[in-house]
């Protein structure tokens, strides 16, 4: 009996820890003005399965939300992809003389932390002659650039076909859209940095710290799975603009070469600047053994 | 008999009107004068006298230095009738605003790369109206080489502190 009653008194502590736990979880929902943790946002359903006034729902919440903590109107687009456009991107390695112009356009245009410091473009110099790419520096000063000897090879997304990254997502945050684009919902993210892992370019970037982005500088024109501020603990990457590129818009990186060595279009169509490079120019994929079938060219020509 | 001869003369001047406009036009931004006020040339060049001569600038135009495939003279591109204009080989006088048909004699195979967009800079729209940019607008038609930059800064490592540490 005394047994009994001990596992009854031992049963009841527990449910009241269980409630005083649940109590504990629960506490970000209930003070709302603590934590921005909100409940459409805990039970927010994933951003492909949602209907499209869902979606609204959401972007209007994401903007009321943006605008508390910015301070600015924010446009929240969750623009879908333009029928027949595929997109592709050339890069001309002989004109590319690394003045970083791109990375800063890009860190601007798509409000990317500046500390802790992220970058979508990483530009490589290499010594001339050689493709080693453990030969490449990214890190490199210099007063004037090109430097003699040194070629430069920028690196960013390549938006794989067969993307090693959306392989390895558990629980399916990232995917292709229907315009080749790879993207996130950033809300899904669980941030565990498997397809960080799988991606042989460093396409991808954990934000590790509180997005920090000077209040001018901030673009109030953001995408759902573009450029919107992100959440703490989720992996970001270059999607080519998309809040840019499905307006018709070049990405912000093409638009920023100061030696016109990028190059944006559709691939479907024949007489895109990226078609016509593709059909004339000889072309070639970083790490094409790997087969992942990367939207991104580059190609040597002066 | 005269009517024949008219016949002949119109299809003459259509055809030569065909040839001018076969170029397609591209729409560009103003050409990049060295100083807004500088055009139009003939401001100043009207009534001076055009000396062919190759030699040092000493009055105007000291800046210009020609750095570009041997020796060069400004008549071999600037029409000596009227400065406003640049000349083509055949005598074809063009605007500064088509000068790439000027440039094109020469660096044909880019020119076509140009015309296609594979060499130079787009900006715009992808599916829709583009900006291009004359030749002159990166390279300097006297010095064509692309100038130097300065880049912009390096990312910081992320063992930059651990670094800095170090030198103390």
């Amino acid at each position: 009996m005394k047994i009994l009653k001990d596992s009854f008194i031992q049963r009841r502590k527990f449910l009241k820890g269980l409630m005083a736990g649940a109590a504990v979880a629960l506490a970000p929902l209930t003070d709302s003005e603590a934590s921005k943790f909100s409940f459409e946002e805990y039970f927010q359903k994933h951003f492909m399965e949602m209907t499209k006034e869902e979606k609204e729902k959401v972007l209007k919440r994401l903007a009321d939300e943006y605008k508390q903590t910015y301070g600015k109107e924010f446009t929240v687009k969750a623009t879908e992809a333009i029928p027949d456009v595929s997109f592709g991107y050339a890069l001309n390695l002989s004109k590319c003389i690394g003045c970083r112009k791109c990375v800063t356009a890009c860190v601007k245009e798509n409000n990317l932390s500046r500390r802790p410091q992220i970058q979508y473009i990483r530009v490589l110099r290499l010594p001339k002659g050689s493709m080693d790419l453990e030969k490449s520096e990214h890190y490199y000063e210099a007063d004037l650039v090109p430097e003699p000897n040194y070629y430069y090879m920028p690196v960013q997304c390549q938006q794989c076909r067969k993307a090693p990254c959306v392989k390895v997502c558990p629980i399916k945050a990232t995917w292709h859209e229907k315009d080749g684009l790879v993207v996130i919902d950033y809300n899904w993210c669980i941030g565990c940095k498997y397809c960080m892992s799988a991606c042989p370019y460093f396409g991808r970037r954990f934000n590790r710290g509180v997005t920090q982005i000077p209040k001018d500088e901030i673009n109030t024109n953001v995408h759902y799975l573009g450029n919107r501020p992100r959440p703490r603990n989720v992996v970001e990457k270059c999607t080519f603009c998309i809040q840019r590129s499905r307006e018709g818009k070049y990405p912000a990186c093409v638009e920023a070469c100061p030696v016109g060595a990028r190059k944006f279009g559709n691939l479907l169509d024949p007489n895109s600047e990226i078609r016509q490079i593709i059909d004339k120019m000889r072309v070639f994929r970083l790490k094409e053994d790997l087969n992942n079938d990367g939207r991104f060219f580059y190609f040597f020509h002066n | 008999m005269k009517k024949i001869l008219l016949l002949i003369t119109i299809m003459i001047m259509l055809s030569s009107w065909a040839h001018a406009t076969k170029e397609k036009l591209f729409p560009v931004p103003y050409p990049p004068f060295s100083n807004k006020d500088i055009f139009p040339c003939m401001n100043c060049h009207e009534g001076l006298d055009r000396n062919k001569k190759v030699r040092q600038l000493k009055e105007m135009h000291q800046d210009i230095k020609i750095e570009h495939h041997g020796d060069r003279w400004c008549y071999d591109c600037h029409d000596e009738r009227n400065m406003d204009r640049l000349r083509l080989a055949n005598g074809e006088q063009v605007k500064f605003q088509e000068s790439y048909r000027l440039c094109g004699q020469c660096h044909g195979n880019v020119y076509e790369q140009w015309k296609i967009g594979i060499h130079g800079k787009r900006t715009g729209y992808w599916n829709g109206e583009k900006q291009y940019l004359l030749c002159v607008h990166c390279h300097d038609p006297h010095t064509p080489r692309f100038k130097s930059m300065k880049p912009d800064p390096a990312p910081i490592r992320p063992d930059a502190h651990k670094v800095k540490n170090k030198k103390h």
